[in-house]
Protein backbone atom coordinates (compact mmCIF):
# COMPACT_ATOMS: atom_id res chain seq x y z
CA UNK A 1 0.00 0.00 0.00
CA UNK A 2 1.40 3.38 -0.97
CA UNK A 3 0.64 6.43 1.13
CA UNK A 4 -1.38 9.15 -0.61
CA UNK A 5 -1.19 11.41 2.44
CA UNK A 6 1.87 11.36 4.63
CA UNK A 7 1.89 13.39 7.83
CA UNK A 8 5.14 13.84 9.72
CA UNK A 9 5.52 15.18 13.23
CA UNK A 10 2.62 17.58 12.85
CA UNK A 11 1.89 20.01 15.68
CA UNK A 12 -0.48 22.91 16.01
CA UNK A 13 -0.56 25.56 18.68
CA UNK A 14 -3.36 28.07 18.20
CA UNK A 15 -2.80 31.77 18.79
CA UNK A 16 -4.51 31.37 22.14
CA UNK A 17 -1.59 29.15 23.11
CA UNK A 18 -3.71 26.00 23.03
CA UNK A 19 -1.91 22.92 21.73
CA UNK A 20 -4.48 21.25 19.53
CA UNK A 21 -2.15 18.71 17.90
CA UNK A 22 0.96 17.11 19.33
CA UNK A 23 3.51 15.47 17.05
CA UNK A 24 1.11 13.54 14.89
CA UNK A 25 2.51 10.99 12.44
CA UNK A 26 0.12 9.35 10.04
CA UNK A 27 0.22 7.68 6.64
CA UNK A 28 -3.04 7.36 4.78
CA UNK A 29 -3.06 4.62 2.18
CA UNK A 30 -4.24 5.19 -1.36
CA UNK A 31 -7.81 4.02 -1.73
CA UNK A 32 -8.61 3.25 1.88
CA UNK A 33 -11.38 4.48 4.13
CA UNK A 34 -9.87 5.82 7.32
CA UNK A 35 -12.06 6.76 10.25
CA UNK A 36 -10.73 9.20 12.83
CA UNK A 37 -12.43 8.68 16.15
CA UNK A 38 -12.15 11.02 19.05
CA UNK A 39 -14.13 12.94 21.64
CA UNK A 40 -15.03 16.65 21.29
CA UNK A 41 -11.99 18.86 21.08
CA UNK A 42 -9.63 15.99 20.31
CA UNK A 43 -8.15 17.76 17.29
CA UNK A 44 -9.83 15.95 14.41
CA UNK A 45 -11.02 19.08 12.62
CA UNK A 46 -7.67 20.75 13.22
CA UNK A 47 -5.84 17.84 11.62
CA UNK A 48 -8.11 17.84 8.58
CA UNK A 49 -7.95 21.62 8.27
CA UNK A 50 -4.16 21.53 8.15
CA UNK A 51 -4.11 18.87 5.45
CA UNK A 52 -6.58 20.88 3.37
CA UNK A 53 -4.69 24.15 3.81
CA UNK A 54 -7.26 25.99 5.93
CA UNK A 55 -5.09 26.12 9.04
CA UNK A 56 -1.32 26.59 9.03
CA UNK A 57 0.70 24.02 10.97
CA UNK A 58 3.03 25.15 13.74
CA UNK A 59 5.49 22.36 13.01
CA UNK A 60 5.74 19.30 10.84
CA UNK A 61 4.86 18.52 7.24
CA UNK A 62 2.06 17.08 5.18
CA UNK A 63 2.72 15.46 1.82
CA UNK A 64 -0.15 14.68 -0.52
CA UNK A 65 0.63 12.40 -3.42
CA UNK A 66 4.31 13.13 -2.76
CA UNK A 67 3.94 16.93 -2.84
CA UNK A 68 4.33 19.22 0.13
CA UNK A 69 0.99 20.81 0.95
CA UNK A 70 2.52 24.23 1.60
CA UNK A 71 5.09 24.69 -1.14
CA UNK A 72 3.15 22.70 -3.75
CA UNK A 73 -0.32 23.68 -2.58
CA UNK A 74 -1.79 23.86 -6.04
CA UNK A 75 -1.02 20.24 -6.76
CA UNK A 76 -2.11 18.97 -3.37
CA UNK A 77 -5.31 20.97 -2.98
CA UNK A 78 -6.53 20.09 -6.46
CA UNK A 79 -6.66 16.45 -5.33
CA UNK A 80 -8.67 17.09 -2.19
CA UNK A 81 -12.37 17.59 -1.54
CA UNK A 82 -13.60 18.64 1.88
CA UNK A 83 -16.99 18.38 3.51
CA UNK A 84 -16.70 20.61 6.58
CA UNK A 85 -18.22 19.83 9.94
CA UNK A 86 -20.33 22.98 10.13
CA UNK A 87 -23.08 23.68 7.62
CA UNK A 88 -21.20 26.62 6.14
CA UNK A 89 -23.00 27.72 3.02
CA UNK A 90 -23.90 31.03 1.43
CA UNK A 91 -27.44 32.22 1.81
CA UNK A 92 -28.67 33.51 -1.48
CA UNK A 93 -26.82 31.36 -3.99
CA UNK A 94 -28.72 28.59 -5.67
CA UNK A 95 -27.63 24.98 -5.35
CA UNK A 96 -26.59 24.89 -8.97
CA UNK A 97 -24.55 28.10 -8.79
CA UNK A 98 -22.72 27.12 -5.66
CA UNK A 99 -21.72 23.75 -7.07
CA UNK A 100 -20.48 25.35 -10.27
CA UNK A 101 -18.59 27.89 -8.20
CA UNK A 102 -16.79 25.14 -6.30
CA UNK A 103 -15.78 23.38 -9.47
CA UNK A 104 -14.37 26.57 -10.95
CA UNK A 105 -12.56 27.46 -7.75
CA UNK A 106 -10.60 24.24 -8.10
CA UNK A 107 -9.60 25.21 -11.60
CA UNK A 108 -11.77 22.72 -13.45
CA UNK A 109 -13.50 23.62 -16.69
CA UNK A 110 -17.25 23.61 -16.31
CA UNK A 111 -18.84 20.25 -17.00
CA UNK A 112 -22.56 20.55 -16.54
CA UNK A 113 -23.24 16.92 -17.42
CA UNK A 114 -21.01 15.76 -14.58
CA UNK A 115 -22.54 18.18 -12.09
CA UNK A 116 -26.02 17.20 -13.17
CA UNK A 117 -25.27 13.54 -12.52
CA UNK A 118 -23.68 14.42 -9.19
CA UNK A 119 -26.77 16.29 -8.05
CA UNK A 120 -28.95 13.41 -9.18
CA UNK A 121 -26.84 10.93 -7.22
CA UNK A 122 -27.32 13.06 -4.14
CA UNK A 123 -31.07 13.48 -4.75
CA UNK A 124 -30.53 17.21 -5.14
CA UNK A 125 -31.35 17.71 -8.76
CA UNK A 126 -34.94 18.79 -8.21
CA UNK A 127 -33.66 21.39 -5.77
CA UNK A 128 -31.03 22.79 -8.07
CA UNK A 129 -32.65 26.21 -8.44
CA UNK A 130 -33.49 26.61 -4.77
CA UNK A 131 -31.71 29.15 -2.65
CA UNK A 132 -29.41 27.60 -0.09
CA UNK A 133 -31.05 29.28 2.87
CA UNK A 134 -34.33 27.59 1.98
CA UNK A 135 -32.88 24.09 2.36
CA UNK A 136 -33.19 21.79 5.34
CA UNK A 137 -30.11 20.81 7.33
CA UNK A 138 -29.85 17.42 5.67
CA UNK A 139 -30.18 19.00 2.24
CA UNK A 140 -27.43 21.45 3.10
CA UNK A 141 -25.23 18.53 4.08
CA UNK A 142 -25.88 17.02 0.65
CA UNK A 143 -24.98 20.31 -1.02
CA UNK A 144 -21.70 20.40 0.89
CA UNK A 145 -20.94 16.90 -0.34
CA UNK A 146 -21.80 17.92 -3.88
CA UNK A 147 -19.48 20.92 -3.59
CA UNK A 148 -16.67 18.73 -2.29
CA UNK A 149 -17.12 16.28 -5.15
CA UNK A 150 -17.68 18.92 -7.82
CA UNK A 151 -14.04 18.92 -8.92
CA UNK A 152 -13.66 15.14 -8.96
CA UNK A 153 -11.18 14.85 -6.08
CA UNK A 154 -8.93 11.86 -5.45
CA UNK A 155 -9.13 12.29 -1.71
CA UNK A 156 -12.29 13.13 0.20
CA UNK A 157 -12.45 14.41 3.75
CA UNK A 158 -15.76 14.09 5.56
CA UNK A 159 -15.73 15.90 8.88
CA UNK A 160 -18.53 14.37 10.89
CA UNK A 161 -20.72 13.71 7.90
CA UNK A 162 -23.55 12.15 9.86
CA UNK A 163 -24.06 14.86 12.47
CA UNK A 164 -27.72 15.83 12.32
CA UNK A 165 -28.49 13.43 9.52
CA UNK A 166 -31.43 11.03 9.41
CA UNK A 167 -31.23 7.30 8.80
CA UNK A 168 -32.12 7.65 5.14
CA UNK A 169 -29.37 10.14 4.37
CA UNK A 170 -26.89 8.17 6.42
CA UNK A 171 -27.61 5.11 4.32
CA UNK A 172 -27.29 7.17 1.14
CA UNK A 173 -24.05 8.62 2.40
CA UNK A 174 -22.48 5.27 3.09
CA UNK A 175 -23.55 4.07 -0.33
CA UNK A 176 -21.89 7.07 -1.88
CA UNK A 177 -18.76 6.55 0.21
CA UNK A 178 -18.51 2.91 -0.84
CA UNK A 179 -19.07 3.79 -4.47
CA UNK A 180 -16.37 6.45 -4.31
CA UNK A 181 -13.98 4.02 -2.66
CA UNK A 182 -14.67 1.51 -5.42
CA UNK A 183 -13.77 4.17 -7.97
CA UNK A 184 -10.44 4.67 -6.23
CA UNK A 185 -11.12 7.68 -4.04
CA UNK A 186 -9.40 7.75 -0.65
CA UNK A 187 -11.80 8.70 2.11
CA UNK A 188 -11.04 10.10 5.54
CA UNK A 189 -13.95 10.65 7.87
CA UNK A 190 -14.24 11.75 11.45
CA UNK A 191 -16.94 10.61 13.76
CA UNK A 192 -17.97 10.28 17.36
CA UNK A 193 -19.92 7.15 16.61
CA UNK A 194 -18.04 3.94 16.95
CA UNK A 195 -20.64 1.94 15.05
CA UNK A 196 -20.03 4.17 12.07
CA UNK A 197 -16.32 3.55 12.07
CA UNK A 198 -16.98 -0.13 12.61
CA UNK A 199 -19.41 -0.23 9.73
CA UNK A 200 -17.56 1.65 7.05
CA UNK A 201 -13.84 2.02 7.75
CA UNK A 202 -10.90 -0.10 6.70
CA UNK A 203 -8.66 1.46 9.29
CA UNK A 204 -9.36 3.37 12.44
CA UNK A 205 -7.34 6.10 14.06
CA UNK A 206 -8.07 7.26 17.58
CA UNK A 207 -7.31 10.84 18.56
CA UNK A 208 -7.55 12.29 22.01
CA UNK A 209 -6.11 15.47 23.44
CA UNK A 210 -4.27 16.26 20.24
CA UNK A 211 -2.46 12.96 20.15
CA UNK A 212 -2.96 10.17 17.71
CA UNK A 213 -3.18 7.28 20.15
CA UNK A 214 -3.21 4.58 17.53
CA UNK A 215 -4.04 3.78 13.94
CA UNK A 216 -4.83 0.24 13.05
CA UNK A 217 -6.61 -2.02 10.73
CA UNK A 218 -10.15 -2.35 12.00
CA UNK A 219 -9.99 -6.13 12.34
CA UNK A 220 -6.56 -6.08 13.91
CA UNK A 221 -7.60 -3.39 16.32
CA UNK A 222 -10.55 -5.36 17.55
CA UNK A 223 -8.45 -8.48 17.70
CA UNK A 224 -5.47 -6.96 19.47
CA UNK A 225 -7.17 -4.78 21.93
CA UNK A 226 -10.29 -6.81 22.27
CA UNK A 227 -10.42 -8.63 25.55
CA UNK A 228 -12.54 -11.69 25.91
CA UNK A 229 -14.51 -12.55 28.94
CA UNK A 230 -15.67 -15.97 29.93
CA UNK A 231 -18.70 -15.82 32.14
CA UNK A 232 -19.42 -18.87 34.21
CA UNK A 233 -22.79 -19.26 35.84
CA UNK A 234 -22.89 -21.34 38.95
CA UNK A 235 -25.61 -23.74 40.00
CA UNK A 236 -25.44 -22.59 43.58
CA UNK A 237 -24.34 -19.24 44.80
CA UNK A 238 -20.84 -19.23 46.26
CA UNK A 239 -20.28 -17.31 49.50
CA UNK A 240 -16.89 -16.03 48.34
CA UNK A 241 -14.08 -16.73 45.94
CA UNK A 242 -12.34 -19.90 47.15
CA UNK A 243 -8.69 -19.49 48.07
CA UNK A 244 -7.61 -22.02 45.42
CA UNK A 245 -8.95 -19.76 42.70
CA UNK A 246 -7.22 -16.60 43.87
CA UNK A 247 -4.39 -16.93 41.34
CA UNK A 248 -6.81 -16.55 38.41
CA UNK A 249 -8.15 -13.20 37.27
CA UNK A 250 -11.63 -14.08 38.42
CA UNK A 251 -14.41 -11.91 39.66
CA UNK A 252 -17.42 -13.09 41.59
CA UNK A 253 -20.71 -11.28 41.10
CA UNK A 254 -22.47 -9.72 44.08
CA UNK A 255 -25.08 -12.46 44.27
CA UNK A 256 -22.32 -15.04 44.07
CA UNK A 257 -23.87 -16.81 41.08
CA UNK A 258 -21.53 -15.64 38.36
CA UNK A 259 -17.79 -15.85 37.83
CA UNK A 260 -16.17 -13.63 35.21
CA UNK A 261 -12.81 -14.60 33.77
CA UNK A 262 -11.06 -11.93 31.67
CA UNK A 263 -8.29 -13.03 29.32
CA UNK A 264 -6.20 -11.70 26.52
CA UNK A 265 -6.91 -13.29 23.16
CA UNK A 266 -3.36 -12.67 21.99
CA UNK A 267 -1.51 -14.51 24.70
CA UNK A 268 -0.23 -18.03 23.94
CA UNK A 269 -2.29 -19.80 26.50
CA UNK A 270 -5.53 -18.48 27.80
CA UNK A 271 -5.47 -20.67 30.89
CA UNK A 272 -9.09 -21.58 30.47
CA UNK A 273 -8.63 -25.31 30.88
CA UNK A 274 -6.71 -24.99 34.14
CA UNK A 275 -9.09 -22.45 35.49
CA UNK A 276 -12.16 -24.54 34.74
CA UNK A 277 -10.57 -27.53 36.42
CA UNK A 278 -9.73 -25.42 39.44
CA UNK A 279 -13.33 -24.28 39.67
CA UNK A 280 -14.50 -27.85 39.65
CA UNK A 281 -12.02 -29.01 42.24
CA UNK A 282 -13.07 -26.12 44.43
CA UNK A 283 -16.44 -27.80 44.52
CA UNK A 284 -18.40 -25.24 42.51
CA UNK A 285 -20.93 -26.59 40.03
CA UNK A 286 -21.26 -25.07 36.56
CA UNK A 287 -24.65 -24.22 35.19
CA UNK A 288 -23.79 -22.35 31.99
CA UNK A 289 -20.96 -20.59 30.20
CA UNK A 290 -20.85 -17.66 27.84
CA UNK A 291 -18.10 -15.72 26.04
CA UNK A 292 -18.18 -11.95 25.51
CA UNK A 293 -15.86 -10.00 23.25
CA UNK A 294 -15.34 -6.30 23.85
CA UNK A 295 -16.69 -4.09 21.09
CA UNK A 296 -14.83 -1.28 19.42
CA UNK A 297 -16.74 1.02 21.69
CA UNK A 298 -15.27 -0.56 24.81
CA UNK A 299 -11.81 -0.33 23.30
CA UNK A 300 -12.33 3.30 22.43
CA UNK A 301 -13.74 4.27 25.78
CA UNK A 302 -10.89 2.51 27.53
CA UNK A 303 -8.22 4.21 25.46
CA UNK A 304 -9.65 7.67 25.64
CA UNK A 305 -10.50 7.50 29.31
CA UNK A 306 -7.04 6.31 30.31
CA UNK A 307 -5.55 9.03 28.17
CA UNK A 308 -7.79 11.73 29.53
CA UNK A 309 -7.97 10.98 33.21
CA UNK A 310 -5.06 8.84 34.25
CA UNK A 311 -5.50 9.79 37.89
CA UNK A 312 -9.16 8.95 37.98
CA UNK A 313 -8.56 5.63 36.35
CA UNK A 314 -6.10 4.69 39.05
CA UNK A 315 -8.56 5.54 41.75
CA UNK A 316 -11.21 3.45 40.01
CA UNK A 317 -8.81 0.51 39.90
CA UNK A 318 -8.05 0.98 43.55
CA UNK A 319 -11.72 1.07 44.46
CA UNK A 320 -12.29 -2.18 42.63
CA UNK A 321 -9.34 -3.76 44.38
CA UNK A 322 -10.67 -2.61 47.74
CA UNK A 323 -14.06 -4.00 46.95
CA UNK A 324 -12.62 -7.35 45.93
CA UNK A 325 -10.64 -7.46 49.15
CA UNK A 326 -13.67 -6.68 51.25
CA UNK A 327 -15.60 -9.48 49.59
CA UNK A 328 -13.06 -12.24 50.10
CA UNK B 1 -2.70 30.92 -13.05
CA UNK B 2 -6.03 29.43 -12.03
CA UNK B 3 -8.16 31.49 -14.42
CA UNK B 4 -11.25 29.43 -13.74
CA UNK B 5 -11.09 30.40 -10.08
CA UNK B 6 -10.66 34.10 -10.84
CA UNK B 7 -13.59 33.88 -13.22
CA UNK B 8 -15.98 32.21 -10.77
CA UNK B 9 -15.06 34.55 -7.91
CA UNK B 10 -15.50 37.56 -10.15
CA UNK B 11 -18.81 36.34 -11.53
CA UNK B 12 -20.13 35.39 -8.12
CA UNK B 13 -19.39 38.86 -6.81
CA UNK B 14 -20.97 40.50 -9.83
CA UNK B 15 -23.98 38.24 -9.48
CA UNK B 16 -24.43 39.40 -5.92
CA UNK B 17 -24.73 42.98 -7.14
CA UNK B 18 -27.00 41.90 -9.97
CA UNK B 19 -29.43 40.30 -7.55
CA UNK B 20 -29.64 43.54 -5.60
CA UNK B 21 -29.47 45.57 -8.77
CA UNK B 22 -32.04 48.11 -7.78
CA UNK B 23 -30.35 48.80 -4.48
CA UNK B 24 -26.88 48.85 -6.06
CA UNK B 25 -27.86 51.41 -8.66
CA UNK B 26 -30.70 53.35 -7.10
CA UNK B 27 -28.76 54.55 -4.09
CA UNK B 28 -25.90 56.27 -5.96
CA UNK B 29 -28.31 57.71 -8.53
CA UNK B 30 -30.70 59.03 -5.92
CA UNK B 31 -27.98 60.54 -3.75
CA UNK B 32 -26.39 62.21 -6.77
CA UNK B 33 -29.72 63.73 -7.75
CA UNK B 34 -30.21 64.98 -4.19
CA UNK B 35 -26.77 66.57 -4.11
CA UNK B 36 -27.45 68.27 -7.41
CA UNK B 37 -30.81 69.55 -6.35
CA UNK B 38 -29.49 70.88 -3.04
CA UNK B 39 -25.97 72.01 -3.87
CA UNK B 40 -26.07 72.40 -7.61
CA UNK B 41 -29.37 74.20 -8.04
CA UNK B 42 -30.60 75.56 -4.72
CA UNK B 43 -27.34 76.70 -3.17
CA UNK B 44 -25.17 76.69 -6.28
CA UNK B 45 -27.26 79.31 -8.02
CA UNK B 46 -26.21 81.76 -5.32
CA UNK B 47 -22.54 80.84 -5.43
CA UNK B 48 -20.30 82.51 -7.95
CA UNK B 49 -18.36 80.34 -10.33
CA UNK B 50 -15.06 78.87 -9.10
CA UNK B 51 -12.04 79.30 -11.36
CA UNK B 52 -14.43 80.07 -14.16
CA UNK B 53 -16.45 76.90 -13.66
CA UNK B 54 -20.07 77.18 -12.52
CA UNK B 55 -20.66 75.68 -9.07
CA UNK B 56 -23.07 72.99 -10.31
CA UNK B 57 -20.44 71.80 -12.74
CA UNK B 58 -17.60 72.23 -10.27
CA UNK B 59 -18.99 69.66 -7.82
CA UNK B 60 -19.44 66.87 -10.42
CA UNK B 61 -15.95 65.33 -10.08
CA UNK B 62 -16.04 65.59 -6.28
CA UNK B 63 -19.47 63.99 -6.10
CA UNK B 64 -18.39 61.17 -8.36
CA UNK B 65 -15.32 60.56 -6.23
CA UNK B 66 -17.40 60.63 -3.05
CA UNK B 67 -19.60 57.79 -4.30
CA UNK B 68 -16.73 55.95 -5.93
CA UNK B 69 -14.68 55.86 -2.74
CA UNK B 70 -17.50 54.80 -0.47
CA UNK B 71 -18.81 52.24 -2.95
CA UNK B 72 -15.38 50.73 -3.63
CA UNK B 73 -14.66 50.34 0.04
CA UNK B 74 -18.11 49.04 0.91
CA UNK B 75 -18.21 46.53 -1.94
CA UNK B 76 -14.75 45.14 -1.48
CA UNK B 77 -14.78 45.00 2.30
CA UNK B 78 -18.15 43.29 2.40
CA UNK B 79 -17.18 40.92 -0.42
CA UNK B 80 -14.38 39.33 1.60
CA UNK B 81 -15.80 39.90 5.07
CA UNK B 82 -19.02 38.02 4.37
CA UNK B 83 -17.43 34.63 3.56
CA UNK B 84 -15.25 35.10 6.62
CA UNK B 85 -18.32 35.80 8.70
CA UNK B 86 -20.38 32.87 7.42
CA UNK B 87 -17.41 30.52 7.32
CA UNK B 88 -17.63 29.81 3.60
CA UNK B 89 -14.09 31.16 3.29
CA UNK B 90 -12.94 27.62 4.09
CA UNK B 91 -13.52 26.79 0.46
CA UNK B 92 -11.29 29.59 -0.78
CA UNK B 93 -8.53 28.48 1.59
CA UNK B 94 -8.79 24.86 0.57
CA UNK B 95 -8.79 25.60 -3.17
CA UNK B 96 -5.69 25.59 -5.36
CA UNK B 97 -5.59 29.35 -5.76
CA UNK B 98 -2.90 31.88 -4.98
CA UNK B 99 -3.44 35.04 -2.98
CA UNK B 100 -2.97 37.07 -6.12
CA UNK B 101 -5.83 35.21 -7.77
CA UNK B 102 -8.07 35.75 -4.76
CA UNK B 103 -7.30 39.47 -4.86
CA UNK B 104 -7.85 39.77 -8.59
CA UNK B 105 -11.21 38.05 -8.26
CA UNK B 106 -12.57 40.03 -5.31
CA UNK B 107 -10.93 43.40 -5.89
CA UNK B 108 -11.50 43.17 -9.63
CA UNK B 109 -15.21 42.63 -9.10
CA UNK B 110 -15.50 45.44 -6.55
CA UNK B 111 -13.57 47.84 -8.78
CA UNK B 112 -15.69 46.93 -11.78
CA UNK B 113 -18.86 47.58 -9.83
CA UNK B 114 -17.70 50.99 -8.67
CA UNK B 115 -16.54 51.84 -12.17
CA UNK B 116 -20.04 51.12 -13.42
CA UNK B 117 -21.48 53.23 -10.62
CA UNK B 118 -19.06 56.06 -11.46
CA UNK B 119 -20.26 56.04 -15.05
CA UNK B 120 -23.89 56.04 -13.95
CA UNK B 121 -23.27 59.03 -11.68
CA UNK B 122 -21.61 60.95 -14.48
CA UNK B 123 -24.52 60.07 -16.71
CA UNK B 124 -26.99 61.26 -14.08
CA UNK B 125 -24.98 64.46 -13.65
CA UNK B 126 -25.09 65.14 -17.38
CA UNK B 127 -28.85 65.56 -17.06
CA UNK B 128 -28.30 68.45 -14.68
CA UNK B 129 -25.30 70.18 -16.16
CA UNK B 130 -23.57 70.42 -19.48
CA UNK B 131 -20.57 68.11 -19.04
CA UNK B 132 -17.51 68.73 -21.19
CA UNK B 133 -14.56 66.54 -20.40
CA UNK B 134 -11.26 68.16 -21.34
CA UNK B 135 -9.07 65.05 -21.00
CA UNK B 136 -11.22 61.91 -21.33
CA UNK B 137 -8.25 59.52 -21.24
CA UNK B 138 -6.97 61.02 -18.00
CA UNK B 139 -10.46 61.06 -16.61
CA UNK B 140 -10.80 57.33 -17.24
CA UNK B 141 -7.31 56.72 -15.87
CA UNK B 142 -8.14 58.50 -12.61
CA UNK B 143 -11.45 56.72 -12.43
CA UNK B 144 -9.92 53.28 -12.85
CA UNK B 145 -6.97 53.93 -10.53
CA UNK B 146 -9.31 55.17 -7.83
CA UNK B 147 -11.65 52.21 -8.19
CA UNK B 148 -8.79 49.73 -7.96
CA UNK B 149 -6.86 51.32 -5.13
CA UNK B 150 -9.89 51.96 -2.94
CA UNK B 151 -11.33 48.55 -3.64
CA UNK B 152 -8.00 47.14 -2.52
CA UNK B 153 -8.20 49.33 0.57
CA UNK B 154 -11.70 48.04 1.24
CA UNK B 155 -10.46 44.49 0.78
CA UNK B 156 -7.85 45.12 3.47
CA UNK B 157 -10.53 46.42 5.81
CA UNK B 158 -12.67 43.36 5.12
CA UNK B 159 -9.74 41.05 5.85
CA UNK B 160 -8.82 42.94 9.00
CA UNK B 161 -12.31 43.30 10.44
CA UNK B 162 -13.47 40.48 12.65
CA UNK B 163 -16.86 41.94 13.45
CA UNK B 164 -19.41 44.20 11.78
CA UNK B 165 -18.43 47.18 13.88
CA UNK B 166 -14.84 47.15 12.67
CA UNK B 167 -16.14 46.80 9.15
CA UNK B 168 -18.04 50.06 9.47
CA UNK B 169 -15.71 52.07 11.64
CA UNK B 170 -13.02 53.04 9.11
CA UNK B 171 -15.37 54.10 6.30
CA UNK B 172 -17.44 56.05 8.80
CA UNK B 173 -14.76 57.69 10.92
CA UNK B 174 -11.97 58.10 8.41
CA UNK B 175 -13.15 58.02 4.84
CA UNK B 176 -16.31 60.11 5.05
CA UNK B 177 -14.60 63.08 6.80
CA UNK B 178 -11.62 62.90 4.47
CA UNK B 179 -13.84 63.00 1.43
CA UNK B 180 -16.05 65.79 2.70
CA UNK B 181 -13.00 67.83 3.68
CA UNK B 182 -11.18 66.85 0.52
CA UNK B 183 -12.60 69.58 -1.64
CA UNK B 184 -15.61 67.78 -3.08
CA UNK B 185 -17.74 70.87 -2.67
CA UNK B 186 -15.18 73.67 -2.66
CA UNK B 187 -11.80 74.66 -3.98
CA UNK B 188 -8.95 74.40 -1.50
CA UNK B 189 -7.99 77.97 -2.36
CA UNK B 190 -11.27 79.11 -0.76
CA UNK B 191 -9.98 78.05 2.69
CA UNK B 192 -7.98 80.24 5.09
CA UNK B 193 -4.20 79.73 4.63
CA UNK B 194 -3.79 77.60 7.77
CA UNK B 195 -6.47 75.14 6.67
CA UNK B 196 -5.05 75.07 3.18
CA UNK B 197 -1.85 73.63 4.66
CA UNK B 198 -3.75 71.13 6.81
CA UNK B 199 -5.74 70.03 3.82
CA UNK B 200 -2.58 69.04 1.99
CA UNK B 201 -2.25 66.12 4.42
CA UNK B 202 -5.56 64.75 3.18
CA UNK B 203 -4.85 62.29 0.38
CA UNK B 204 -8.35 62.63 -1.01
CA UNK B 205 -7.58 66.24 -1.96
CA UNK B 206 -5.08 65.02 -4.52
CA UNK B 207 -7.52 62.51 -5.90
CA UNK B 208 -10.33 64.97 -6.38
CA UNK B 209 -8.01 67.67 -7.64
CA UNK B 210 -6.54 65.43 -10.33
CA UNK B 211 -9.92 64.11 -11.32
CA UNK B 212 -11.33 67.62 -11.55
CA UNK B 213 -8.42 68.72 -13.67
CA UNK B 214 -9.26 66.04 -16.24
CA UNK B 215 -12.67 67.72 -16.60
CA UNK B 216 -11.99 71.43 -16.42
CA UNK B 217 -8.20 71.83 -16.45
CA UNK B 218 -8.42 73.55 -13.06
CA UNK B 219 -6.82 71.96 -10.04
CA UNK B 220 -5.69 72.65 -6.49
CA UNK B 221 -2.44 70.79 -6.87
CA UNK B 222 -0.55 69.77 -9.97
CA UNK B 223 -1.70 66.70 -11.89
CA UNK B 224 1.67 65.02 -11.55
CA UNK B 225 1.43 65.21 -7.78
CA UNK B 226 -2.13 63.87 -7.89
CA UNK B 227 -1.09 60.91 -9.97
CA UNK B 228 1.91 60.21 -7.79
CA UNK B 229 -0.23 60.28 -4.69
CA UNK B 230 -2.79 57.86 -5.97
CA UNK B 231 -0.14 55.50 -7.32
CA UNK B 232 1.61 55.73 -3.97
CA UNK B 233 -1.60 54.84 -2.18
CA UNK B 234 -2.06 51.86 -4.49
CA UNK B 235 1.46 50.64 -3.79
CA UNK B 236 0.94 50.95 -0.03
CA UNK B 237 -2.29 48.96 -0.25
CA UNK B 238 -0.59 46.27 -2.32
CA UNK B 239 2.22 46.10 0.23
CA UNK B 240 -0.19 45.77 3.15
CA UNK B 241 -2.33 43.11 1.54
CA UNK B 242 0.81 41.24 0.48
CA UNK B 243 2.10 41.33 4.02
CA UNK B 244 -1.23 40.16 5.43
CA UNK B 245 -1.37 37.18 3.14
CA UNK B 246 2.27 36.34 3.61
CA UNK B 247 2.16 36.32 7.38
CA UNK B 248 -1.40 35.05 7.56
CA UNK B 249 -2.32 38.03 9.74
CA UNK B 250 -6.11 37.88 10.25
CA UNK B 251 -6.23 35.58 7.23
CA UNK B 252 -5.48 32.10 8.53
CA UNK B 253 -5.23 30.47 11.91
N1 LIG C 1 -9.24 28.89 16.27
C1 LIG C 1 -8.96 28.29 17.42
N2 LIG C 1 -8.33 28.96 18.40
C2 LIG C 1 -8.04 28.36 19.57
N3 LIG C 1 -8.33 27.09 19.87
C3 LIG C 1 -8.95 26.36 18.93
C4 LIG C 1 -9.30 26.92 17.66
N4 LIG C 1 -9.91 25.97 16.94
C5 LIG C 1 -9.95 24.88 17.71
N5 LIG C 1 -9.37 25.10 18.91
C6 LIG C 1 -9.22 24.15 20.01
O1 LIG C 1 -8.47 23.04 19.55
C7 LIG C 1 -9.00 21.84 20.06
C8 LIG C 1 -9.28 20.88 18.94
O2 LIG C 1 -10.35 21.36 18.19
P1 LIG C 1 -10.95 20.58 16.96
O3 LIG C 1 -12.01 21.40 16.36
O4 LIG C 1 -9.84 20.15 16.09
O5 LIG C 1 -11.58 19.31 17.70
P2 LIG C 1 -12.46 18.14 17.09
O6 LIG C 1 -11.75 16.88 17.39
O7 LIG C 1 -12.79 18.41 15.69
O8 LIG C 1 -13.75 18.26 18.01
P3 LIG C 1 -15.28 17.99 17.64
O9 LIG C 1 -15.47 16.53 17.74
O10 LIG C 1 -16.00 18.71 18.72
O11 LIG C 1 -15.53 18.54 16.29
C9 LIG C 1 -10.22 22.22 20.88
O12 LIG C 1 -9.87 22.21 22.24
C10 LIG C 1 -10.55 23.61 20.44
O13 LIG C 1 -11.07 24.35 21.50
MG1 LIG D 1 -14.44 18.76 14.67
Amino acid sequence: MSAIVSIKDLSKTYQSGFRALKNVDLDIADGEILALLGPNGAGKTTLISIICGIVSPSAGTVAVNGFDNVSDYRKTRALIGLVPQELTLGQFDTVWNTVRFSRGLFGKKSNDAYLEQLLKDLSLFDKKDNELRALSGGMKRRVLIAKALSHEPKILFLDEPTAGVDVELRKDMWNIVRRLRDSGVTIILTTHYIEEAEEIADRIGIISNGELLLVEDKQALMHNLGKKQLIVELKESAPGLPQSLAKYDLELSDDGEQLTYTYDTMSDSTGITDMLQAIQSAGLLLKDMQIKQSSLEDIFVDLVRVDKEPVDQKSVDKKQADLAEAKS
Amino acid sequence: MNFQAIKVIFLQEMLRAWETLFQSLASPVISTCLYFIVFGSAIGSRIQSIDGVSYGLFIVPGLTMLSLLTQSIANASFGIFFPKFTGTIYEIHSAPISYLEIIIGYVGAAATKSLIIGCIILLTASFFVDLNIAHPVWMVTFLILTCISFSLFGFIIGLWANDFEKLQVIPLLVITPLVFLGGSFYSVSMLPPFWQTVTLFNPVVYLISGFRWSFFEVSDVSVGVSLTMILGFLVICIAIVGWMFKTGYRVKQ
